[in-house]
């Protein structure tokens, strides 16, 4: 009763979109597809939608060959980045539209399409024109017209990507209690973005994608925690994971001239080079730390980003305050050696601080 | 700085409407005038300068036999072609520039954009070219001299503008808008019709507008492909230009001409004022 997809390749042109992509979704479940622009999460959307035929591979849903039913006749639903509405209707005949397309009774269309206004928090706005909504209220039109469906497969690609900082963080929240409320319990919902942060806070099942590969599935908190290469590690943070390449010995870790003492969970690595990576957050400004030259020092919101450079690497630090640097000023930081990843040189993870080795 | 702005900017829209409009008013004033008038000394003002007369219109509306010229009919006859061969070319070129925005067409080296081009190379082409093909190919399948024939080589100019108008615009309404047509339950016939041919209404309406432009001042066909039995409106009014230049009726025949434009003007301008012509959607 599954989504199945198996070895599902589209290759357009000289490049692979979707190079070999498994999946497995189960009903009632969320699911998240987390990748960088062009990394194909927009393609394999589209691919279970139907709106692009894969060039090699099989996707089956309820034991039925899916690829071979038309889009118009598969019953999904999805939501794009774009803020995609009938800009020739008012907003709860958009709602209304694909039901009215399923011929569906007007006591039931009544019912449903209310019952999704509520949820999305529209009530009120039905006879609106679309070009008189906030961006974020044309994406709840999308996102109601979505829920209104009861489709068994929910998509939705960036859906708050276009959106302002600050209606994004208030509709990531609402979308968590959206997801609780308005679906029913076989609905397969598959939620695509590049923001780590919507990864952790949707708390679904991740599949981490690059450049059309699947490189990593599990919980969104083993993806965090054990990012079973480099890559992933840079996709899944944001700023992206430092990578400082180094060594260890017998006695400390060692890159740019910085010793460090080794944390226990490298105690027993084998002493070789590594590719270290440390997050953003888990370095810290210390007087007596080691030297490093400021590049550029961006502030967001209440913190402050530091690019730092040394020698030949480059990282970027995370102040949890507003601070005023000069441009090539030099500060001094410490390393959280604890929360130190390793990684080896074929980039793959070898030892995590949570437990974690790539077998 | 900003007076002198203000000033200049009410001079030039000033000087531009007397431009524009003083020859038509010329022409109104000149449609109510005798041979005496026109031929006499320069008058502008009736009644005071000149004894105004309807003899310049009536001569348009009295049959050749009673010594009028009779515009009424080749009046119907352009109104006929252009009204057809526009709705024709809108409704095959609005087709064709979906299909030439939305799939992906190849044949040998052939593109979209060729078949795009192709179309619209048929307006670059100097008209003249046409005229020698048009006439074989109406006088092979018997149609010259008609109103049938007319409309037929009518297509032929007007579909490229339909066709490059709406393929332009369909390129600007998002594909997504399609797509999400599809999910919703649509097979693509109905994706076009029920969502993308009604945001489109203001594409079709300049593109209409073009058509009927460009059919209704047509002469040079409506001269090279019609004898006795048909004639257009643009042929007859030069016609009228005799041995003594008949300005009263040249001038009514004209106004009489322009007047549907006019109107069409009218009407378009409503919707393009709103400004909705390209930010239908976003």
């Amino acid at each position: 009763m599954n989504l199945i997809g198996e070895k599902i390749s589209y290759k357009p042109d000289e490049q692979f979109h979707l190079n070999d992509v498994s999946f497995n979704f189960k009903k009632g479940n969320l699911y998240t597809i987390l990748g960088r622009t062009l990394s194909g999460k927009t393609t394999l959307l589209k691919t279970i939608a139907g709106l692009l035929n894969p060039d090699q591979g099989s996707i089956s849903f309820e034991e039925k060959d899916f690829i071979k039913i038309p889009v118009w006749e598969r019953n999904v639903a999805m939501v794009y980045q774009q803020f995609i509405n009938y800009p020739h209707l008012n907003v709860y005949e958009n709602i209304t539209f694909p039901l009215e397309q399923r011929k569906l009774s007007p006591e039931q269309i009544k019912k449903d399409v209310d019952e999704a206004l509520k949820t999305v928090g529209l009530v009120g706005f039905e006879n609106r024109k679309i070009q008189e909504l906030s961006g974020g209220q044309q994406q709840r039109v999308a996102l109601a017209r979505s829920l209104a469906k009861k489709a068994k497969i929910l998509l939705l690609d960036e859906p708050l990507v276009n959106l302002d900082y600050k209606l994004r963080e208030q509709l990531r929240e609402e979308f968590k209690r959206i997801f609780s409320e308005g679906l029913s319990q076989d609905t397969i919902l598959i939620y695509s973005t590049t923001d780590p942060q919507e990864v952790m806070e949707l708390n679904g099942e991740v599949i981490v994608l690059d450049e059309g590969k699947v490189l990593q599935k599990g919980p969104a908190k083993e993806i965090f925690e054990n990012p079973s290469n480099l890559k992933v590690a840079e996709i899944s943070n944001d700023p992206p994971m430092n990578v400082l390449k180094g060594s260890k010995n017998s006695k400390n870790l060692n890159f740019e001239n910085i010793f460090l003492e080794i944390p226990n969970h490298l105690k027993n690595l084998e002493d070789k080079d590594y590719n270290f990576g440390i997050r953003a957050s888990e370095i810290k400004l210390d007087e007596n730390g080691e030297e490093f030259e400021i590049e550029l020092a961006e502030i967001s919101g209440s913190e402050t980003l530091l690019h730092l450079k040394r020698g030949n690497s480059k990282i970027i630090a995370l102040i949890e305050e507003v601070m005023n640097f000069k441009i090539h000023e030099k500060v001094k930081i410490k390393f959280n050696a604890n929360k130190f990843y390793a990684f080896g040189e074929d980039e793959k993870l070898v030892s995590s601080p949570y437990g974690g080795t790539n077998g | 700085m900003s007076k002198l702005y203000t000033f200049l900017k009410y001079f030039f829209i000033t000087f531009w409407t007397v431009f524009v409009v003083a020859p038509f008013l010329w022409a109104v004033s000149t449609s109510f005038k005798d041979f005496q008038s026109v031929n006499s000394k320069v008058t502008y003002i009736p009644w005071l300068d000149f004894e105004p007369t309807l003899e310049g219109w009536r001569v348009l509306i009295k049959s050749p036999a009673k010594g009028g010229v009779d515009i009424v009919e080749p009046y119907f006859n352009s109104i006929f072609v252009t009204c057809t061969a526009s709705l024709i070319s809108i409704v095959l070129g609005t087709l064709a520039a979906y299909a030439l925005s939305r799939f992906t067409f190849k044949a040998g080296f052939v593109r979209n954009n060729d078949i795009t081009f192709f179309f619209i190379s048929q307006r670059i082409m100097p008209p003249i070219v046409l005229s020698i093909p048009f006439f074989i190919f109406l006088s092979t399948i018997g149609l010259l001299d008609s109103l049938l024939g007319l409309v037929v080589v009518y297509i032929v100019l007007l579909m490229p503008i339909a066709v490059w108008i709406m393929v332009d615009f369909f390129n600007r309404v998002p594909k997504e808008l399609d797509e999400t047509a599809l999910i919703d339950g649509c097979n693509p016939y109905q994706a076009f019709y029920k969502v993308v041919l009604p945001n489109s209404i203001p594409g079709l309406i300049v593109a209409g507008m073009f058509c009927i432009i460009f059919g209704w001042i047509d002469f040079f066909f409506a001269f090279i492909l019609t004898f006795t039995e048909v004639q257009l409106l643009p042929v007859k009014v030069v016609a009228l230009n005799s041995s003594i230049t008949p300005w009263w009726s040249l001038s009514a025949s004209a106004l009489v001409s322009v007047a549907p434009l006019i109107i069409v003007a009218f009407i378009v301008e409503r919707y393009l004022s709103k400004g909705n012509l390209s930010g239908a959607l976003k």
